[in-house]
């Protein structure tokens, strides 16, 4: 046989294999490293991502407030004594809030240095004020302490964001001006505190005074808006699918559609939106609406896809237990079926909600970009939502929207986790082997 | 080494009504686990997958140019153990062998040894055939190719033409080596993972149901091959089949729930089996 | 709107009584052919669906209506000598006055009249509407009531109508990509009559400054889209530069080299990288990489360009290594373990089983999944708006400043624009060439994809 004539070498072999072996093994080796190196990378890119955020937005929940004796002068005031609401809102609290600044430093009378000391506090220190004298007329008169919101800069200078050792023209604050706030430091009148107003104020061209209540509330109609439209759709269309659907071409059309439309770019969902609901159907741009009936329409793919999982998910035996009682088809979805796939679809829910949430470019086209300092009261005001707001102070120059930005990422990031936890306790709390 | 062997296997006449009132447990195998100038040896061996005992102190060898069967009802350990022979089981989570298997007189779970090599002496052919999804020719010099067993194109050439040729597919496929080995016929994939197994020069070859999902011309051509390599491999296959056990094998091991309840001549297991269980199995009352 | 779910409880509770009483009251129910709320639910569909239809219809042509009244009453001589365009803008004067916002123009008594008038009709309008509506749900009502008898097949009839607008829910994905063809081709087909397609998409110099006014000086703008079309090559090539072998090579790692506990560890972690909104990485690549790429580069004697494609492509590379370490990890599990058994019952180490076996058995669903991370990298908005520049280079220098498709189809959308105008009609040429790029990307992938599963089921 052919066999036979083979000279046997079975020595060979294991000698050649022991002989490569040193190298196949640091192959090997080099191989696993370099998974490992990539997973490890992949965290660390993880890592620095949240650690650079982070350091440039925790700062940003304290604000730097500057003590000021604020003499509330009747003159400027209230000249006529009325305590009258109306012409207390429209004094001149800009002019009470300088003279304060001047008394506190006497010394300081040239005209280019005492701009530089009233630009020590913010320009929304007149609306404090404003405020305290409209609660209560009573200080009208009198000399309070008050604790003034600092301008921006010099709260990047307190915060550390501003480095003293730079020589004075590369710096946005002067030297002396760095004098006048040495001395208030001294003196204890510089103190950083939590920053309310970062989670109740609407946006401002000055970063000190910007918040994002706004942008949060535009967030919430949106969402709400978003959730209302998708989930009902949604869960329809999976219902249909998947229980219900004949297995023909205009199926498998919807399933293809669907599956397409999970990977459309979001930013063609907001050529949609503004050619087909803004310019076509007349909804108000700008608004909740709109962006509520384009994230809408992106959502819905991936709740039609959790929804037909979970659905799958449960055993036909409850169906045939169902029908076999008496139930009408539909009777048997909705009286059994729906409510054990219910935990699944509401984890598919907050996942597309999630990613809601952390859309921004389809509402750059739908107008969601206006610069609104209010905060929207419902679902036709202008507004803007979270996301878009970041990316509108990452646009802007002053050092002080960087800790904005990052902090207002911080408070997006701080739903987005929340809301990927919700999904994983439903899902571990309602989790079922069949 | 025969003096280990009869200390291990205990007193095999104690095998009786009392062990099998005791639900089948067997405290020893009947009949002789060796075999002159044996290739592989094993000894009280051992397996676990996490707390459930698959394999129950078994003790068989593996001799030169001879088929053993292992035989046994589904779920008996006759696979855990084949997968023992040459540390397949290592993929396996959760998976602990304690005792002895030696090849050539080298202990296989030693620590020192390395898998690798040494499944490059003990081969394997699986149960369902699994062509890689390359061509014919890729799929038979992958081995050869990992291994360095070659120097040149014409060696490995050469070499995968013999390993086709004694595999008996080389008529059947020399016009098509460049085409997807995963689609040949199943019997063909089967001789295909042979002939890649043969590639490597083995000395020893394992085989796991290697006809389990082939239909009957298929299966006596492998029936047929398995015979003709067993002029130069050792070969260990596990069977469903009693009717290849006869055919193919010279030994027969019984296996009945991880425990090996009796070894012997082919002829003489089903001729005249010793044990209950045994004949149980063989007149076909389980299994 | 309140008045009108009234109307469909009212609906509800009344058809189910009547079911009850038909059927001889309380004790009978069991004669009738469906539950009693079937009935009511029969009564409030009835009550519901016609008004809510004649609403929706209504508000979509009383616009039109009022609008034609209001312009037919305007004075002639107001109206002459307008434009098409001049008189759109007088009429929404009209209607700004009319809801007592600001107007831009000067107020003439003609268009105070107007828009007293505009607001009159608007009004009367609204009343016939809502009484309209009211009135069809009442008598939808009374219908069903009417046909409230023991033998109607309530159930069954309700029944077909959830059915019915189940079917519709599904239909609105077919809805949507429709919606999505047509508002694109339409505008598209716009801008090329304008701009010849071959100037388009061959063209080579991207500035789509058009005049605002006949008489302003400026150019008139040219629309070659090959620089934006290279800018979003490089820059996508960058992004799977850094995430395909990263991506790949974690997910071979996770899910055969890794400990169980690593994986359970890494493998979610890795997916917090998705998870991050892009807008966040564009911060990152903005603020945080960019400057850092330009003083490596500076230090090395180099020209980085402040927004250069390479930190926009990194960033972009990251956000999408755990998209192409989930597809790979699923692909890559889905290869058979007999694959592997069989390369390493021959002596195989398990770097060579993975890269010789493993690998190319995966591979086609690799290839999917790697097409489904270009087509995002393509689509991807945020990161380069932010971090890649506005200025159309035609270079493959990944230190330049190159612009994208989906960049420019921002900047020209977000201003204030005409909206006919060849500049904004742009951005939905370039928003077609999008679609269809990923559209096709997105098919061939997911087949290979699905077929690859099938191989292997």
């Amino acid at each position: 046989m052919r066999t036979a004539t083979q000279p046997p070498a079975p020595r060979r072999t294991i000698d050649i294999v022991n002989a490569s072996l040193k190298r196949r093994y640091a192959r090997e080796r080099r191989f696993r490293f370099m998974g490992a190196a990539a997973v490890a990378l992949g965290l660390l890119f993880v890592a620095i991502l949240f650690a650079d955020i982070t350091l440039k937005g925790y700062t940003a929940f304290q604000q730097t407030y500057i003590e000021v004796p604020v003499y509330f002068d009747p003159a400027t005031i209230d000249p006529a004594g009325s305590r009258d609401p109306q012409a207390l809102a429209a004094a001149d609290y800009l002019a009470v809030v300088k003279a304060s600044m001047r008394r506190l430093f006497p010394d300081v009378t040239e005209r280019s240095q005492l701009r530089e000391l009233y630009a020590l506090v913010s320009a929304g220190a007149p609306q404090q004020l404003q405020s305290m004298a409209l609660r209560h007329p009573g200080v009208i008169g009198t000399t309070r302490d008050v604790w003034l919101i600092a301008a921006g800069d010099v709260d990047m200078l307190v915060k550390g964001h501003l480095d003293r050792a730079l020589p004075e023209a590369d710096r946005r604050i002067k030297d002396s001006s760095i004098l006048l706030l040495d001395r208030l430091a001294a003196d204890g009148r510089i103190e950083k505190r939590f920053n309310t107003g970062f989670f109740t104020n609407g946006t401002s061209r000055e970063p000190e005074l910007a918040g994002i209540a706004g942008a949060l509330a535009g967030t919430f109609y949106t969402l709400v808006l978003t959730l209302l439209f998708s989930f009902p759709l949604g869960v329809g269309a999976a219902l249909y699918l998947q229980e219900f659907a004949p297995k023909n071409r205009w199926t498998d059309l919807i399933e293809v559609n669907i599956n397409n439309l999970a990977a459309v770019p979001s930013i063609v969902f907001g050529l949609l939106g503004l050619a087909v609901f803004i310019n076509f159907f007349g909804v108000p741009r700008s608004t909740p609406l709109v962006g509520a009936l384009v994230l809408g329409l992106m959502t819905l793919p991936v709740i039609i896809i959790a929804s037909r999982a979970a659905l799958q998910s449960v055993p036909p035996s409850i169906r045939e237990a169902a029908l076999g009682v008496g139930a009408s088809p539909l009777q048997t979805q909705f009286h059994h079926v729906l409510p054990l796939a219910m935990p699944g679809i509401m984890t598919g829910a907050i996942i597309g909600m999630a990613r809601a949430l952390g859309e921004s470019a389809p509402l750059l086209m739908i107008g969601m970009i206006a610069f609104i300092v209010d905060v929207p009261q419902g679902f036709t005001d202008s507004a803007t939502v979270l996301p878009v707001q970041i990316y509108l102070w990452a646009d802007s120059p002053e050092r002080g929207f960087v800790e904005r930005t990052s902090a207002a990422i911080l408070v997006l990031l701080g739903f987005l986790v929340l809301m990927n936890l919700a999904a994983v306790l439903l899902r571990r709390r309602f989790e079922r082997r069949w | 080494m025969s003096t280990l062997a009869s200390e291990i296997v205990r007193d095999t006449s104690a095998v009786s009504a009392a062990d099998l009132a005791r639900g089948g447990r067997v405290s020893g195998t009947i009949g002789d686990i060796t075999t002159p100038d044996p290739r592989m040896v094993c000894r009280g061996v051992n397996v676990w997958y996490g707390a459930k005992q698959a394999i129950k102190d078994v003790g068989l060898d593996i001799g030169k140019n001879q088929v053993v069967a292992m035989i046994g009802p589904s779920g008996c350990g006759k696979s855990t153990f084949l997968r023992c022979l040459n540390r397949m089981n290592d993929t396996i989570d959760g998976c602990r062998v304690q005792g002895s298997i030696q090849l050539d007189g080298q202990e296989i779970y030693d620590k020192r040894v390395d898998p690798v090599p040494l499944r490059a002496q003990v081969g394997m052919v699986f149960q369902k055939p699994n062509p890689f999804p390359k061509s014919i020719y890729e799929n038979v010099a992958y081995g050869p190719r990992i291994h360095g067993l070659t120097n040149s194109k014409a060696e490995l050439d050469a070499l995968v033409e013999t390993s086709l040729q004694k595999a008996g597919l080389w008529n059947e496929v020399k016009d098509r080596l460049d085409q997807p080995g995963t689609g040949l016929s199943g019997g063909q994939q089967q001789r295909l993972c042979i002939a890649r197994t043969i590639a490597v020069s083995p000395e020893v070859i394992l085989m796991d149901e290697p006809c389990s999902a082939l239909d009957p011309i298929a299966t006596a051509i492998i029936e047929e091959l398995i015979d003709e390599l067993r002029e130069q491999y050792a070969i260990a296959i596990v069977t469903h089949s009693m009717q290849q056990a006869a055919r193919v094998s010279q030994r027969t091991a019984y296996f009945h729930l991880g425990d090996l309840v009796e070894v012997g001549e082919t002829n003489q297991i089903f001729t005249n089996p010793q044990h209950r269980l045994t004949e149980d199995y063989i007149t076909g009352r389980f299994g | 709107m309140l008045a009108l779910l009234a109307v469909m409880a009212l609906a509800y509770h009344g058809g189910r009584k009547r079911a009850i009483t038909s059927a001889g009251g309380a004790g009978r129910i069991s004669t009738l052919h469906s539950l009693p709320g079937y009935y009511g639910f029969y009564a409030a569909l009835w009550a519901g669906i016609p008004a809510l239809l004649l609403l929706g219809l209504w508000l979509g042509i009383q616009d039109h209506v009022v609008t034609g009244l209001v312009k037919s009453a305007l004075p002639a001589q107001t109206l002459a000598g307008l434009s098409d365009s001049e008189l759109g803008l007088l009429l929404n004067d009209v209607k700004n006055l009319a809801s007592g916002s600001i107007v831009g123009g000067t107020v003439t008594p003609a268009i105070q009249a107007a828009a007293d008038h505009f607001a009159h009709l608007q009004r009367l309008a609204n009343w016939a509407m809502w009484l309209l509506v009211l009135a069809a749900a009442v008598s939808g009502m009374a219908l069903a009531w009417g046909r409230t008898t023991p033998t109607m097949r309530a159930r069954n009839r309700v029944e077909s109508i959830v059915m019915g607008a189940m079917f519709l829910c599904s239909s609105i994905a077919i809805l949507t990509t429709l919606g999505i063809i047509l508002s694109v081709v339409f505008e598209s087909l716009q801008f090329f009559e304008k701009i010849a397609p071959g100037e388009f998409f061959l063209g080579t110099l991207w500035s789509p400054q058009t005049a605002m006014r006949a008489d302003q000086v400026a150019a008139a703008g040219a629309f070659g889209a090959v620089p934006l079309f290279t800018g979003t090559l490089l820059i996508s090539f960058i992004a799977m530069a850094v995430a395909v072998p990263i991506g790949l090579m974690a997910a071979i790692y996770l899910s055969e080299y890794a400990p169980r506990h690593v994986r359970s560890v890494a493998k979610p972690l890795l997916e917090v990288l998705a998870g991050i909104p892009t807008v966040v990485y564009g911060f990152f690549a903005a603020l945080t990489l960019a400057p850092v790429i330009r003083a490596i580069g500076e230090s090395l004697g180099l020209q980085v360009a402040s927004e250069s494609a390479l930190a926009a492509g990194l960033v972009m590379g990251i956000m999408i290594i755990p998209f192409v370490s989930s597809l790979s990890d699923d692909v890559i599990n889905a290869v058979p373990q007999a694959m592997r058994d069989g390369s390493y019952a021959l002596g195989a180490t398990q770097s060579e089983t993975i890269r010789r076996v493993v690998i190319p058995a995966a591979l086609p669903g690799i290839v999917g999944g790697v097409l489904l991370a270009v087509s995002r990298a393509i689509g991807e908005t945020m990161i380069v708006v932010m971090a890649a520049g506005l200025s159309a280079n035609l270079t493959a220098n990944p230190l330049a400043s190159v612009t994208t498709v989906t960049v420019q189809i921002v900047t020209l959308l977000t201003g204030d624009q005409e909206f006919d105008s060849a500049k904004t009609l742009a951005a939905f040429a370039l928003g077609l060439t999008l679609f269809l790029v990923t559209l096709v990307l997105n098919v061939i992938a997911l087949h290979i994809v699905r077929k690859y599963r099938e191989q292997y089921e």
